[in-house]
């Protein structure tokens, strides 16, 4: 393999091995720093800065983030190698943070994970330019991309960015992407009802090749985290959604000729 | 081949039968004790098989026998559901010892009248000086008894019990009953000169042979004239019917051959209960019933005399009846072997002897069967190798997900070339099934002594520092001052010489305890199921068999391993600390507080003191005594220099973690139990050979040990089996599997045990399920031998502790064997919820 390429750093901040809730099989996820993107409800908050910060759980302080390079992270992924194939098509996710605001080590590290023979995936949320994305997509199998909402100001309102860019790439990358599935965090008070999902499946069905439609429900599992940074968490008073619900949404996107499912 | 996979409805029978077995309490009978004793009195001076024999039939002849309500299959060892006989021949101290508080102990409750213990009391006065372990006692070195009474090791099982551990010919039975049998041994017998050297013992053994097999037959015979009296006076008619139908099964089997699925079923069960009359010997175990009784249900099915719904029934009755059957053990291996569990393990699937796949539609309502019954018996297990068909595991992993504990995993790719090491033929490995908790074996060829002895790893190692000495005791080699020891190989080989010197005092005990089986309480039943007892006219005891074994555990290899690594980097790497301050640290707990049970436990004994000296307690004072006992008066200043050597071992990679340095080494560490093992050899004309986990007893004998250098606080729990220490594994599941498959599983032929709990949402659906069996395989892809697991969430457990009475039928996986949790002492409770929990993520 190419030296060069096994070099290249990026700055993660977790490696979590025994995924299987993102991607095919199981998978090892690289969890990387820094996203455009802020999301309310977001349960990795010390995914977002590209500084390496300090956080606080339980009065321990521990240090968020690391540089490594892709060699470093590579060795690791290819520690459960037996387990992908075992568990036909598993391997290794890039997520976040944005994998693609570190293209270049993403790329590499994609890279050097297909020339090993290993199942590739990113979870993003498509937020950069497309052509930073065409230089990611030769070496993913499955794109997983979050389609939040269709509602430009509204999803600016809680995300902070708008979605015209998104919805753009979302076009592009269901063309030219292997395999494209529809993610939709399901967040009570921002887009739980039938309406908005149905807006957003409505449009995940005008997309080329894409059948796959993933309701994820909102969760609180990182909402200490935010104290933990110093950070306010402003979702505090949201409620999960129930099981009933979720089960209707689900049909409103099944209704629409999307394979839908609820969780990753 | 293609499987039957239609769910399979569970008849209303078989709730009744699971709810009237759980009533009551289990009671301790003196029927068998007393029978015993009275044939012992009569036949004084004659050869001791021939006196095994005898006792045997007059207890087969006068004990009685029951017939519950709804049964199919019949054969009670015991009046009372769950029950237990006693065996006064093996020992009989502890229980007497214990008559007053057997019902009130934590661990496995059993009731005993005062009748009863009228009744055993008189009964106990015989066999004083007559026992095996008194024999065996006598036998032991004192070197060997010394080592045992400060807990290097535990030979407690067959010390004080019947050996069990074993396989029999359940196929021969089936096939040709006991008349074939003791055609066979009349056969032998017309064979023999009386002029032969050996004429006299093989004369006497394969008469015993004859009289125990009529004994059994003439026992089931009582069966069936008592089902038939019962038909006559029942009213229902379809319980009449049922009746008829046991009274002429019971008087063909098992005398003859099974001619018949339903006949099968009710052989097999005799075979199974009787053996568990003769002795009291745990680990009977059933092994591969998917495989011989195939050909009695396919016979059937095909010939239309059974569905399978009828079939699902009988075997849902005999999984009932396995739990029938119970043991009292003393207060300390009750806490070893928690759960009332008799490990009567019972397998699935796997190849044949020829090396093809196994499994057939027998395997599979196995799986159904536990579910429909859904207790601690049998030890369900499967057989998993390259070649496993994928839909069996899915079921399997299903049966997983329920939480029940069950299937327990094993890897034919490992234990077959492993067995071949010590010697099975390849016909014979490929046909292994497993004993009790995880121990794989020939089955009607092995008597394998799987569950020789306990080996607390961590106690040598707490010798290297203390120079042999224990409590004021110079009880091991002196290895030196460890403040001289220059080099961490200096260190290591103090810690091999600590170890060779306790592993060659075990064996002693338990050769010791082999001849006093062997002398006092050889077999004849069992050892006509068993090739080559007949052959050779000698019984198991004295060597009859084709292949033969003592396994002794060794554990603790995760807390040695983390243990060692830690000296080598703290004290010899990186010159952080002095082997002198370590020990110091060691001495004072590293300035912790006592373990809360560990402090209870003294406090106890102090108040118990106290009392008994006349004096009266207030809560007040007991209380002041605890928080006394379990402060650590180390001075503040020392305190916090302990506390930065336990955070530094804190920091280091643990075994568990995919560590390759850290791994090899627990390997390299790992050998220093199973390696000198290799070397002995017992008196039955086999070697040693070594285990790798503790069954629950890493609990117990964890409260025998000190503070160890991985950090791990005084008396609290030791690793289990080979899974990484409580807590300690922070990679998820994968890691902590690639880790474990790096000890060498093969030398460890004896079986190798690894625990796994899952959150129940790991196993979610479809996609949960693959997952699920992708781990299991991929573990084994890198040679790993077991897997088991828990699948109950920590909040479950945590519940249920706290409102036993809403979870009597919680079953959980403790080693290699579920249990009732709520029946479990509050220690090994403990110790199940502070497994890493693995999840999904």
């Amino acid at each position: 393999m190419d030296r060069d390429l096994l070099d290249v750093k990026g700055r993660i901040f977790n490696i979590q091995r025994f995924s299987i809730h993102d991607g095919p099989g199981i998978r090892t996820i690289v969890f990387l720093k820094g996203c455009p993107l802020r999301c309310r409800w977001c349960c990795n908050p010390e995914s977002q800065e590209w500084q390496i910060q300090t956080i606080v759980t339980a009065g321990v302080s521990k240090t968020v983030g690391n540089d490594v390079t892709v060699g470093e992270v590579l060795s690791e992924i290819e520690r459960d190698r037996v387990y992908y194939s075992r568990s036909g098509g598993g391997g290794v996710t890039l997520s976040g943070g944005e994998c693609l605001w570190q293209p270049d080590f993403s790329a590499a590290l994609l890279r050097a994970a297909k020339e090993k023979g290993i199942s590739t995936a990113i979870e993003t949320t498509g937020y950069a330019e497309m052509d930073t994305i065409r230089r990611l997509l030769p070496y993913v199998d499955t794109v997983l991309m979050d389609i939040k909402h269709t509602d430009s100001a509204k999803h600016k309102e809680f995300t902070t960015r708008d979605n015209g860019l998104i919805l753009e790439n979302a076009r592009h990358i269901a063309k030219e992407a292997k395999q494209l599935i529809i993610r939709t965090p399901v967040i009570p008070t921002f887009n739980d009802t039938e309406e908005e999902i149905r807006a957003i499946a409505g449009f995940a069905r005008t997309l080329e090749d894409v059948t796959e439609m993933h309701l994820l429900p909102y969760h609180r599992i990182g909402s200490d985290k935010y104290a933990g940074l110093g950070r306010t968490y402003t979702m505090a008073h949201i409620n999960v959604p129930e099981k009933a619900h979720m089960q209707r949404l689900l049909e409103v996107v099944n209704s629409t000729g999307l394979k839908g499912q609820i969780g990753g | 081949m293609k499987f039957y996979t239609e769910p399979i409805a569970r008849s209303s029978r078989i709730p009744k039968l699971v709810d009237a077995l759980f009533e009551k309490m289990p009671e301790i009978e003196a029927d068998r004790a007393v029978l015993l004793t009275e044939s012992y009195k009569t036949t004084e001076g004659e050869p001791i098989i021939t006196r095994r024999a005898k006792a045997f039939r007059h207890i087969l002849e006068h004990i009685p026998i029951t017939i519950r309500e709804n049964e199919l299959i019949v054969g009670s060892a015991t009046k009372a559901p769950r029950g237990c006989q006693v065996f006064p021949e093996y020992s009989f101290e502890w229980l007497e010892a214990e008559f007053d508080t057997v019902e009130t102990r934590v661990a496995d409750p059993f009731y005993i009248s005062d009748s009863t213990k009228e009744t055993l009391a008189e009964v106990y006065k015989y066999w004083k000086g007559k026992t095996t372990s008194d024999l065996a006692t006598s036998y032991m070195s004192d070197e060997a008894k010394t080592a045992i009474d400060h807990g290097m090791f535990t030979p407690g099982n067959y010390f004080y019990n019947g050996i069990g551990h074993v396989t029999v010919d359940y196929p021969k039975v089936l096939a040709i009953g006991y008349k074939g049998l003791i055609a066979e041994a009349k056969a032998e017998l017309d064979g023999l000169s009386r002029g032969d050297a050996d004429y006299v013992r093989r004369s006497h053994f394969l008469n015993a042979v004859i009289m125990s097999c009529e004994a059994a037959v003439k026992y089931a015979k009582r069966y069936s004239a008592l089902a038939e009296a019962m038909a006559k006076t029942t009213a229902d008619i379809k319980r009449k019917k049922e009746l008829e139908e046991i009274a002429a099964v019971c008087d063909r089997v098992p005398e003859n051959g099974a001619s018949s699925f339903r006949e099968a079923c009710q052989s097999f069960w005799f075979v199974q209960m009787l053996l568990q009359i003769e002795s009291s010997g745990h680990s009977i175990s059933p092994g591969r019933f998917d495989q011989y009784m195939y050909p009695y249900y396919k016979k059937d099915l095909d010939g239309g005399s059974i569905t399978r719904e009828q079939a699902q029934e009988l075997m849902d009755c005999i999984w009932v009846k396995l739990n029938d059957l119970n043991k009292v053990r003393d207060a300390a291996s009750a806490e070893g072997f928690a759960g009332y569990s008799l490990f009567q393990n019972l397998i699935a699937g796997g190849q044949d002897k020829y090396g093809r796949d196994a499994t057939n539609d027998l395997s599979f309502m196995s799986i159904t069967a536990t579910e429909h019954v859904f207790l601690p018996q049998p030890s369900f297990s499967v057989r998993v190798w390259n070649g496993s068909p994928h839909e069996f595991l899915i079921r399997a992993a299903e049966l997983t997900r329920t939480g029940i504990g069950f299937p327990a995993y094993y890897n034919d790719e490992v234990i077959i070339p492993s067995l071949q090491s010590r010697g099975l033929s390849l016909e014979d490995a490929r046909d292994y099934n497993i004993i009790g908790c995880v121990e794989p074996q020939k089955a009607a060829k092995t008597d394998g002594w799987h569950d020789a002895a306990f080996f607390n790893m961590c106690r040598p190692l707490e010798m290297v520092f203390s120079d042999g000495v224990d409590k004021g005791a110079q009880i091991g080699p002196k290895t030196g001052k460890v403040s001289d020891m220059k080099t961490y190989e200096e260190f290591e080989a103090a810690y091999r010489k600590q170890m060779n010197y306790f592993i060659e005092l075990m064996v002693n005990a338990d050769n010791a305890i082999d001849v006093a089986h062997a002398e006092r309480c050889p077999l004849p039943f069992q050892s006509s199921m068993v090739n080559d007892c007949i052959k050779r006219g000698k019984s198991l005891q004295e060597g009859g068999a084709i292949y033969n074994f003592t396994g002794p555990q060794g554990f603790g290899i995760a807390n040695v391993a983390d243990a060692m690594f830690a000296v080598k980097k703290l004290v010899f790497e990186d010159r952080k600390y002095t082997l002198e301050f370590f020990k110091e640290a060691l001495e004072n707990n590293y300035g912790m507080d006592m373990d809360g049970a560990m402090a209870a436990k003294l406090t106890q004994q102090i108040a118990a003191s106290i009392v008994a000296s006349g004096k009266t307690l207030t809560e007040e004072d007991i209380k002041t005594v605890y928080l006394t006992v379990k402060k650590n008066n180390a001075p503040e200043e020392q305190k916090k220099k302990y506390a930065a050597l336990l955070e530094d071992i804190g920091a280091m990679t643990k075994f568990g973690n995919d560590s390759d340095e850290v791994d090899t080494f627990a390997r390299e560490m790992a050998y220093t139990y199973t390696k000198p093992l290799e070397s002995y050899k017992n008196p039955r004309g086999g070697i040693f050979q070594a285990g790798l986990y503790p069954v629950s007893a890493n609990v117990p004998l964890g409260a025998q040990t000190g503070a160890t250098p991985d950090g791990r606080l005084a008396y609290t729990p030791i690793a289990d089996g080979v899974s990484p220490a409580a807590g300690r594994d922070l990679k998820g599941p994968t890691a902590a599997a690639n880790s474990v498959s790096r000890l060498d599983h093969y030398i460890a032929s004896n079986g190798t045990l690894f625990n796994m709990k899952f959150h129940p949402s790991a196993l979610e659906g479809r996609s949960g399920l693959e997952s699920f069996v992708a781990l299991v395989r991929g573990y084994f892809d890198q040679k790993g031998s077991h897997m088991q697991f828990n699948v109950v969430s920590r909040e479950t457990l945590r519940d249920a502790q706290k409102h036993p009475e809403k979870y009597k039928s919680l079953v959980v996986r403790v080693a290699g064997y579920s249990a009732l949790f709520t029946t479990l002492s509050r220690g090994l409770q403990e110790d199940i919820i502070n497994r890493t929990e693995q999840q999904g993520f």
